[in-house]
């Protein structure tokens, strides 16, 4: 069994006990403990079931790389699914459950999967369940989604808070391994700006755990010692809990923070993402080591060699009581060393190489334990625990030699670099033969906008695994790059002693000759349930590609990333198809490292501020008085003002009535307000526009259209002339920001000397509309001095003053066919102006009206509105507006578009106005109707409509849209769509419902 | 070829599937064929099929200079809808998606298309009138959809948020027979299609140059040697602008990098697929359970199928505001995948100006669901020289006559 011992225990301590719960068994642990240290004390070694076949699984490694310890963690609102026990640090309280079974942990039913594995190979899915057809989808699908998925779906909205933090930085090395470490310590002496992240809590990496000696003293204390020298440098930042997750392009950089979830009660954010440019970055990141591929290799107890190594000296955890250890090289003796100084039994070390004459096999020979070389294991005996081994010749194909009980097995296959941070930005990577590796190339670094590399890996990482190579690595490349960066280093050398290794031998399979019975018990991704066999049935199948093996057998596609299966598939696929290994090659590795959690990556943009809010100087006003908001780009705008029990429809028709036979007031200041403004202005205002704009009087507005350069409308609105070199563009409001940047490239891109300028100048003015038959008895009762007489200040005409104690550009424009000034004043003094226009206008019956009445009587007027009319393939001249089209112009943006032989078809859908013949409202978006098919078979059309709404002005239906030679057809009956199949037989009319002649807004 | 079906997998059981034959072949390259298609993604291995089984036309080579399947084909996060709202479009992604019904049958591999159904949300009243006009060009095209209330958007979709705050949800256009499908069980199920019917797919084999005579194309220069054809069909979605500049004429396209993601697996909580396009990204959920979710594009032309960061941020914390449930899940991984853009959005399906070159490209964020149809109307264009009813309106010329078929009026992101 696997128990806690009685004395040891780096990271633990003992004097701090802490509760949690698994299964809802009340357990004990230390404060120190991940949560798989906590469990394997409390002899808990089954925690979970795997993805295909729901066999049990074990705790199998002591970190990231752990691929079957994975908890539902939590309740309710901080309820998570899929949390790796080997990285999780223990905490009062903590309550965990397994995930993927039912009914439980001990009896799943899921399990008779693994009975039928012979007949659930690798891609089985692809060659059946084809027929009948309708069974997928209603049978097949929903039981194979229901086996698959491992964690509960959380169901509440995430109670925690997440944060971003930037950081700009010299070096950034990643890894706190004694390789991060110095070189941390050399970049930071040499004064440059240093980030050190590390994703434990702790500080050393396994160096500690190894037993190696720095300059003749144990490991913790060179440890202890630089950490404390690196807090003490200002130039150095250093982050534990923090893992390196994406490097990418240019040095930028991801790490992802673990603020609290080791002290849930703590009140600080959950996660911090870092967003991090980073001139050098070290990748300090170690190495993962391999497990071996032998006959059942996945029963719970089997474990990596050097994790049980973790266990026993960090936790004081022994995995069991009699512990096998089968291993290719001199690495994995240090376990059995470890476990027997820990008084724990070690029957035998099976080696399969043909001899072991290194130091660590010496040593562990002397203290007694037998070494069995040239051996493999032919099988684990056991179902969820390990009982015992059968061993076997490694040269052979398994008949057993001699069969040891155990209860947990440690397994080595040699050791391969974490390259993964490394080839996230394109960094490329050698085979290395002596360690079955691949490395990184430094020749074929990730490079940056400079051409330079930017990315460099050491000690580990960069496959040096005796730690004087490690510290020695570090060193160089420490120095390298300080220097690169223009600093003087002076670096002090580091002795470290330990025993020399002698290399390993590749084994890949064990027993080499293993028969496809024993292969198909061999497991590769533990997690996804890929054995030996389905790697070399993909091969066979000629899925020969490493990315089509990948996929096909889902191999290293695991939570885990295939940490532990990549390398161990690689080597089969190659023996496979009698290639080499490096001509295999690996698949690509993605970000992030290991999974980060979405709430990190959203930050704090959630809820109300999930995107920016713009408020007009008027927000509060409306919100206030009960106005239904709609969304406009992000703005929100009144959609209309309800009172009492008024619905929608009955706001709106109030505050057109009001408006129509007296006052409205628009909250009109998400308009686009952009400045044109320099000695070519009215030459890069008559590019922009379809309109002459350059002879347009100071003092006067002219309506104009911008196209794109395919000739479709973009963007209208009413152009002042401020003065001679300034020109005010009004926008749409969801226009706005486009259309600044549009004016921008073609200023910087095309006409970049020109002399012009523009500014968004959109919020600095609070704009309001004044619009019905009181409008100007209401702004002449303000006072203030201006002349607003028809004869002083015309229909499109502008002009400055004072209105009241206000300082006013007033409009003379309308948008709803009744007299209206656009009354613009400072930010500042909007709300105040509208109250003033409030209590002014009362005996007006002063009416705030918001965007629906706007639309509907725009409508009623035949007004284009952009977005409605048009949709991005409609042009100016389908909409009659023809007149605003300059001839005399040589070009505009979007000229030379509109002389294509498309745009200039007399064919085209023209503007005209439509009214059902029952006064019914037309539905929104309905099409006309026209005889026959087309060669597709889709009924033919002749046109659809653009608005539609009732209006109450006119008690009935109105609508506008494009028509098939429509302004020819005034009169003719058409008939619309409805969804149901049914038409609706419409009259085409003019588009101008309401005041043809322009009476009311010319007075 | 053998089939495939439940009791070819229990025979193979006793023989621990050691008996099971290729997928496809690996053969050498001949010195010529009757057609070469550039580009063994999902377009060009649909073209390459429908070439044989339509056509009858069967000495064809497929180039493909990495690994089948390998480009966006196997990068895309596998939607599949047919409610766009023009003719030409609505047009071949609903014969596509209809042939997708049948398509495990018609080549005996399972592709896993689940019609689970596709709610595009309404957030704004642009939006909500957008789809309704949606809803009205798809009764017509033929296309079932439906605009749906919120309610039952809820109900086809517990894990939603309706109410806001930013963007509380409108409604939704409903088609109940879009879904999704396993990408690379459609380009192997083509594949595999192909190689039966004697069709030679080359991989690890680049196409490095074009040759032609007299104004008419006479085979490609490739990696392993040159290859003579009568006719060639440029497939190679990205590197389009490529492939054009070899042949000698330019395209209107330019290639960006796409960007999605997956969660780690959970067990079932989505059955359906959910566009929201104001807050703009998507998501579905795989049958091994991992959240598959997509957004925008990167703002700069590129051609390195690399991840990066910034739209991945929007896109999650778009989906977070839409399905707070996933604040606690984790990215399991993140990828890009190099988009063909064209000034419209919609694909080109086209005679070029070298004879006998045609092209098939331009479907950028949203031509998964579209390869059968696509592969369909191409082999129809190749075999008979000119486009069928399918393709006519995607042709080259409409970009010089202003002939576009413009989707973003009806979606921001067209997947
Ligand atoms: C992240 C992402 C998400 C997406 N989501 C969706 C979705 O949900 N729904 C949807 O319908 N669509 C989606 N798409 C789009 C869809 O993936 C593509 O439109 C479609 O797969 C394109 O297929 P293809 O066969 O044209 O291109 P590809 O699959 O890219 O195939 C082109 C092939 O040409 C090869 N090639 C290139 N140059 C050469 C050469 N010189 N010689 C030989 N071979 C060459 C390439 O290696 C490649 O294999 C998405 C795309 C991405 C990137």
């Amino acid at each position: 069994m696997s128990t806690r011992l009685g004395t040891g225990g780096r990271l633990i301590d003992r004097t701090h006990k802490l509760n949690f719960s698994f299964n809802g068994k009340r357990l004990k642990g230390f404060a120190g403990d991940t949560l798989a240290a906590a469990l394997m004390a409390e002899n808990q070694m089954l925690v979970g079931r795997s993805f295909k076949y729901h066999r049990p699984r074990g705790i199998v490694a002591a970190g990231a790389e752990e691929p079957n310890a994975l908890m539902n963690m939590g309740r309710g609102a901080k309820f998570e699914p899929n949390q790796r026990a080997t990285t999780t640090e223990l905490c009062e309280g903590l309550t965990a459950a397994s995930q993927n079974h039912w009914p439980s942990l001990e009896y799943d039913i899921g399990a008779l999967n693994q009975y039928a594995a012979r007949v659930l190979p690798a891609g089985f899915y692809y060659k059946t369940f084809i027929h009948p057809r309708p069974f997928w989808k209603h049978v097949f699908e929903p039981i194979i989604r229901q086996s698959a998925g491992l964690g509960q779906a959380p169901k509440d909205r995430d109670s925690d808070r997440y944060e971003h933090f930037h950081a700009d930085v010299d070096v950034l090395i990643i890894g706190g391994g004694v390789a991060g470490l110095q070189s941390a310590v050399i970049a930071g002496r040499a004064g440059a700006r240093v980030l050190l992240l590390e994703q434990t809590a702790h500080w050393g990496g396994r160096a500690p755990v190894d037993g190696v000696e720095v300059d003749g003293q144990a490991a913790d204390i060179w440890i202890n010692n630089t950490v404390q020298a690196l807090e003490a440098m200002p130039n150095v930042r250093l982050r534990a809990r923090c893992m390196g997750a994406g490097v990418y392009d240019h040095g930028s950089v991801l790490a992802y923070e673990r603020l609290t979830d080791h002290a849930p009660q703590t009140d600080a954010p959950r996660h911090r993402l870092w967003k991090i440019r980073a001139h050098q970055i070290i990748t300090a990141t170690g190495a993962i080591e391999r497990p071996l591929s032998f006959a059942g290799n996945d029963i719970p107890g089997v474990m990596l060699a050097a994790a049980i190594r973790d266990y026993v000296v960090n936790y004081a955890v022994s995995p069991g009581d009699r512990t096998v250890i089968v291993t290719n090289n001199d690495d994995a003796y240090r376990t059995a060393i470890a476990l027997h100084h820990a008084g724990l039994m070690v029957p035998c070390i099976v080696d399969a190489r043909p001899t072991a004459t290194g130091a660590l096999p010496e040593q562990a020979r002397a203290l007694g334990i037998p070494v069995k070389t040239g051996t493999a294991i032919a099988k684990v005996k056991g179902g969820k625990r390990v009982t015992g081994v059968a061993l076997c010749q490694q040269a052979g194909e398994g008949s057993v030699t001699e069969e040891i009980a155990c209860d947990a097995v440690g397994m080595s296959g040699g050791w391969s670099p974490v390259v993964h941070l490394w080839s996230h930005c394109g960094g490329k990577l050698n085979w290395e033969d002596q360690g079955q590796f691949f490395r990184p190339d430094p020749a074929r670094a990730p490079i940056s906008h400079d051409g330079n590399a930017f990315v460099s890996a050491v000690g580990s990482a960069d496959g040096h695994m005796l730690t004087q190579a490690v510290f020695d690595s570090a060193a160089a490349i420490g120095t390298e790059i300080a220097t690169r960066l223009g600093r003087k280093v002076a670096t002090e050398p580091v002795n470290v002693t330990g025993p020399q290794e002698q290399p390993l031998v590749p084994v890949w399979v064990m027993p080499q000759g293993a028969p496809v019975e024993a292969r198909s018990k061999m497991w590769l991704d533990f997690q996804n349930d890929v054995k030996v066999s389905d790697v070399q049935l993909a091969a066979r199948e000629g899925y020969e590609s490493v990315e089509h093996t990948k996929r096909y057998t889902t191999l290293g596609m695991a939570t885990d990333q295939g940490k532990l299966s990549n390398i161990n598939g690689l080597a089969i696929l190659a023996n496979e198809l009698n290639a080499r290994i490096p001509e295999v090659g690996t698949t690509t590795f993605r970000p992030p490292y290991t999974p980060i959690s979405m709430g990190a990556i959203a930050g704090e943009a959630r809820g109300d501020i999930f995107q920016p809010l713009r408020r007009t100087p008027l927000h509060d006003w409306h919100e206030d008085h009960g106005a239904h908001w709609e969304p406009v780009g992000h703005w929100r705008r009144p959609y209309c003002f309800p009172r009492g029990e008024e619905t929608h429809a009955q706001a709106v028709a109030r505050e057109i009535k009001a408006t129509r036979t007296s006052l409205g007031l628009l909250d009109a200041s998400t308009l686009g307000k952009i400045v044109v403004k320099g000695p070519d202005a009215g030459r890069f205002m008559d590019m922009l526009y379809t309109n002459m704009m350059s002879t347009l009087q100071p003092g006067k507005c002219r309506y104009g259209l911008m196209c794109s350069e395919n000739g479709f409308l973009m963007d209208d609105g009413v152009v002042a002339r401020i003065d001679e070199d300034t020109f005010l563009c009004h926008t749409t409001t969801g226009g706005a920001d486009r259309i600044h940047a549009h004016m921008e490239d073609w200023l910087q891109c095309e006409w970049w000397d020109w002399k012009v300028f523009t500014a968004n100048i959109t919020e600095q003015w609070a704009q309001i509309a004044v619009v019905g038959p009181n409008a100007r008895k209401l702004l002449q009762k303000l006072g203030g001095g201006m002349d607003l007489s028809a004869s002083a200040l015309p229909f499109m005409g502008w002009a400055e003053g004072k209105i009241g104690d206000f300082d006013a550009r007033v409009f003379r424009i309308s948008f709803s066919g009744e007299l209206s000034f656009e009354v613009a004043v400072p930010a500042s003094q909007g709300r105040a102006f509208w109250d003033a226009l409030h209590a002014a206008g009362a005996e007006f019956n002063a009416t705030p009206y918001g965007t629906e009445a706007l639309h509907v009587m725009r409508a009623e007027k035949g007004f284009i509105m952009i977005g409605d009319e048009t949709d991005g393939t409609v042009i100016p001249q389908d909409l009659g507006l023809g007149w605003a089209i300059s001839k005399k112009k040589d070009d505009y943006l979007g000229k030379r578009a509109q002389e294509r032989a498309h745009m200039i078809d007399p064919a085209r859908w023209k503007l005209v106005g439509l009214e059902t013949l029952d006064g019914s409202v037309l539905p929104d978006g309905c099409y006309a109707v026209a005889e026959g098919v087309n060669a597709n078979g889709q009924r033919n059309t002749q046109g659809r409509v653009t608005s539609t709404y009732h209006s109450p002005t006119l008690s009935k239906g109105i609508a506008i849209g494009l028509v098939l030679h429509g302004p020819d057809r005034m009169g003719e009956i058409i008939e619309f769509n409805k969804v149901d199949g049914g038409v609706i037989r419409t009259r085409i009319v003019s588009p101008v419902f309401y005041d043809p002649e322009g009476e009311k807004q010319n007075v | 070829m053998r089939r495939y079906s439940a009791f070819a997998i229990a025979r193979e059981a006793f023989r621990h599937h050691l008996g099971w034959e290729r997928a496809w072949a690996s053969p050498a390259p001949k010195s010529r064929y009757d057609v070469i298609i550039v580009g063994a993604g999902g377009h060009g291995l649909a073209t390459a099929y429908y070439l044989g089984k339509n056509h009858g036309i069967t000495n064809v080579a497929v180039i493909e200079k990495g690994w089948l399947g390998g480009g966006n084909t196997g990068r895309n996060t596998t939607i599949i809808r047919s409610n766009y709202l023009q003719d030409p479009s609505a047009a071949i992604y609903e014969k596509s998606r209809s042939l997708y019904e049948n398509l495990s049958q018609d080549f005996n591999y399972n592709v896993m298309f689940s019609p689970r159904g596709v709610i595009m949300l309404a957030q704004t009243e642009h939006e909500v009138r957008g789809y309704k006009r949606t809803a009205h060009a798809n009764a017509l095209q033929g296309v079932t959809t439906e605009f749906i209330s919120p309610d039952r958007v809820k109900d086809l979709c517990p894990i939603i948020n309706i109410d806001g705050p930013r963007y509380p949800v409108l409604g939704g256009l409903w088609q109940a027979r879009g879904g999704t499908a396993r990408h690379d069980a459609v380009a192997w199920g083509y594949a595999r299609a192909c190689s039966a019917m004697g069709m030679d797919i080359i991989q690890q084999c680049e196409v490095t140059g074009i040759t032609a005579q007299g104004g008419k194309v006479t085979g490609v220069q490739t990696t392993k040697g040159a290859i003579g054809c009568a006719k060639l069909g440029i497939v190679v979605a990205g590197h389009s602008g490529v492939l054009a500049e070899m042949a000698g004429f330019r395209l209107p396209i330019e290639s960006v990098a796409l960007q999605a993601l997956v969660s780690e697996p959970i067990k079932p909580c989505m059955d359906v697929v959910v566009m929201a396009n104001t807050v703009h990204g998507y998501m579905s959920q795989s049958d091994k359970g991992e959240m598959v979710i997509g957004g925008g594009a990167d703002g700069y032309n590129n051609y390195t199928q690399r991840g990066s960061f910034h739209h991945i941020e929007e896109t999650v914390r778009a989906l977070i505001e839409t399905f707070p449930m996933i604040s606690r899940l984790k990215m399991l991984r993140q990828w890009g995948g190099i988009v063909d853009m064209t000034g419209d959005r919609s694909p080109i399906i086209s005679p070029t100006p070298l004879g006998n070159c045609f092209i098939n490209c331009g479907w950028g964020t949203g031509g998964f669901k579209a390869i059968p149809g696509s592969g369909w109307a191409t082999a129809e264009m190749i075999a008979g020289g000119a486009p069928g009813p399918l393709a006519a309106a995607f042709g080259l010329e409409r970009f010089r006559e202003g002939r576009f078929i413009d989707e973003s009026v009806a979606a921001g992101v067209a997947h």
